[in-house]
């Protein structure tokens, strides 16, 4: 019963904040200056036709919300509206539809060109988590098994080095050498105009693509997973039941497999989900620097060409994954560890 | 585990932060890029401020005796930009990171000190920031209001507070507990009181270590905003000469100078103020490093070695 408690009580957060962030999604947009939308209304060139007309294209002829006939709050309307014919709640429902507005760049519907490029994100965040977790883990145990030591020293400054390089500007450091030196494409997902006899020799032209962004990424976080890893070990290492196993004659790596990498797991899965947010910052630069069509390139894309409905539909996909991703780890923490729900 | 503050007057903590090694070599760093910053007008060979004529060879020009670093996309000098860029640089890192601490303790204060309905709402709006990932957040904050120095600065600052709120917030607990709270509690201390005689100074030294950290942070962030294009163009941040340098054709000109030299810099200051906070960390905020495994084939049960944490909460206690 309690179980059930604690996973309703995590699923009910998680939905909290997805309406927390869906109502800054809506509210920043409107309170911020910026939107060309809205800036341009203030052109006095524009005809009151023409004015009109935008408005009503952008539903901004309608009151923000109930009591509220614009954010102004020295102007207030009408309370007496329906609710459904205001701005908010218009939004609300196109959310639930699925739909994210019309980007003011390509005019195509924003929900339609962040799916395409969801998947290109997910596959590069992926590649580069496996890799920088597994290898972040690996380095973190022997680090820690070998703690005051030139090896453990070693890897804590490299670790702590990584961790200080901005993310793109080691893409850049990558792009460069990578494309000068050895020869690997310079930006994008395939090699543009490739004629590809089958599958499999399009997915080694996007493999090829694929190694310096992927790189960059495991460079940046093997640093990090390896320091929690290290410190995390250290704690179970001074362990009574390290020492119990150590007087049964177990050897050091049978202790580190079987006793300190089970026990330290734990708290790296809540580490790897609160470093989520960490990760979508870096996918935003390495994508930007090796033109990678993913999310955090069309945020890049968005600024500079003022799209701001393609920017918020990217934030709110953003967050909202990031929130869902962190209620299933919560969710696995859960289930790996049942002391977690009894408590 | 319980934090314990050994060092009490400015005079012993000095002596034992002299002994650590990553903590003066991270306060070298941070002093050095300092100067760097105060003095850029004396230091620097050319005046980035400067109108410059330049022909075609003048862009991108390769290091050389007139210009020790090359030239950027507008010919002017890396060097002289590099060093005057240290100054918008540390600017955004100090007064972020000023106001990330200001909101972090505050909230880790009241939250710890007060506890209850409180303790409860502001750690949930502590833990909603937390899962809100922080850059885009920011680059959409920036980008609907003017890319200025302040807004970045603002930015960064009101993203930035919510780790130093939960360390405040525990050490705040574990100081409330103490004995002499208590006590002053007993004899009619009120609130305010206590937490400006009794809570803040015990509180203050962790969050003067977590400040440094969040510098590295902010400065970190002010870099990736400006190369994504989201500052002032006229202010001069390393991040802003990555950003010329990158999408004005350094890549394809080989210009290694303009794209390596800011870079440098980011990577200098921040790994400066990491080492420098670790090094502060240590001191206040001791914790185990030796372990069953690394005294060899001893069984030893308390491990303790010549800096062990045990042997030193043995000695004060």
């Amino acid at each position: 019963m309690r179980g059930h408690r604690y996973l309703l009580n995590k699923i009910g957060w998680a939905f909290f904040t997805i309406v927390f962030v869906i109502l800054l999604n809506f509210f920043l947009f409107r309170v911020l200056p910026g939107d060309p939308a809205r800036a341009g209304l203030r052109d006095p060139r524009l005809t009151v036709e023409a004015i009109e007309a935008i408005r009503a294209r952008f539903g901004l002829d309608k009151p923000v919300i109930n009591c509220f006939e614009t954010l102004n709050p020295l102007r207030l309307g009408s309370c007496r509206v329906n609710p459904l014919q205001t701005q908010f709640f218009i939004y609300v429902g196109n959310l639930l539809r699925g739909e994210l507005g019309i980007s003011y760049h390509t005019n195509r519907p924003v929900a339609h060109m962040l799916v395409e490029r969801l998947w290109n994100t997910v596959l590069l965040v992926g590649a580069g988590q496996v890799l920088s977790i597994f290898i972040g883990i690996t380095l973190g145990i022997i680090a820690a098994w070998k703690a005051r030591t030139t090896i453990d020293y070693t890897a804590l400054v490299g670790s702590l080095m990584a961790w200080s390089l901005p993310t793109f500007w080691l893409g850049i450091i990558l792009l460069f050498i990578g494309s000068r030196q050895l020869g690997l494409p310079i930006a994008g997902k395939v090699t543009p105009g490739g004629n590809f006899a089958n599958m499999w020799e399009e997915w080694l032209d996007i493999g090829r693509h694929l190694i310096l962004p992927t790189l960059t990424f495991t460079i940046v976080f093997v640093g990090e997973y390896m320091l929690i890893m290290r410190s995390t070990v250290l704690d179970v290492l001074s362990e009574d039941y390290i020492l119990t196993a150590k007087a049964k004659g177990l050897s050091t790596f049978q202790i580190l497999k079987d006793h300190a990498l089970r026990n330290s797991m734990l708290p790296m899965v809540t580490i790897i989900a609160l470093n989520l947010g960490f990760t979508v910052a870096g996918a935003i630069q390495i994508e930007t620097v090796f033109s990678w069509p993913g999310l955090g390139q069309s945020i890049f894309e968005a600024v500079g060409r003022r799209d701001y409905p393609m920017l918020q539909g990217a934030f709110l996909l953003i967050a909202v994954s990031v929130i869902l991703a962190n209620l299933i780890a919560d969710l696995l923490y859960s289930y790996l560890d049942p002391r977690v729900r009894a408590s | 585990m319980t934090v314990q503050i050994k060092v009490t007057s400015i005079g012993g903590f000095w002596e034992t932060f002299r002994h650590s090694g990553i903590g003066v070599v991270g306060l070298i760093m941070v002093v050095i890029a300092m100067g760097l910053a105060v003095f850029a007008p004396w230091i620097a060979p050319y005046n980035p401020k400067t109108p410059v004529r330049v022909s075609i060879e003048d862009i991108y020009a390769r290091p050389s005796s007139e210009h020790w670093l090359g030239t950027d996309d507008a010919g002017k000098d890396v060097l002289s930009n590099f060093i005057f860029g240290a100054r918008v640089s540390l600017t955004v890192g100090f007064f972020a990171s000023f106001i990330s601490i200001v909101i972090g303790g505050m909230i880790g204060i009241v939250a710890g000190f007060y506890g209850g309905k409180i303790e409860n709402l502001l750690m949930r709006l502590t833990d909603i920031m937390l899962v809100i990932p922080d850059l885009p957040l920011a680059v959409v904050l920036v980008a609907l209001t003017k890319p200025s120095l302040l807004n970045i600065i603002f930015v960064i600052g009101i993203l930035g507070w919510t780790g130093t709120a939960r360390l405040v917030r525990s050490q705040t607990l574990s100081v409330k507990e103490r004995k002499f709270v208590l006590r002053a509690r007993a004899i009619g201390a009120g609130n305010l009181y206590i937490i400006r005689r009794h809570i803040l100074p015990l509180v203050l030294p962790l969050m003067v270590a977590n400040t440094v950290l969040v510098i590295s942070l902010a400065i970190l962030n002010e870099s990736t905003l400006s190369f994504l294009g989201l500052s002032d163009p006229t202010t001069l941040s390393w991040g802003q000469m990555l950003n010329f340098a990158f999408t004005r054709g350094g890549m394809s000109a080989g210009a290694w100078w303009a794209l390596v030299t800011p870079g440098f810099g980011i990577v200098w200051v921040v790994l400066g103020c990491t080492l420098l906070g670790h090094g502060l960390e240590q001191i206040l905020n001791p914790r185990l490093e030796a372990h069953h495994l690394s005294v060899g084939a001893e069984m030893v049960a308390r491990p303790t070695g010549p800096d062990g944490g045990w042997a030193r909460e043995g000695e004060s206690t």
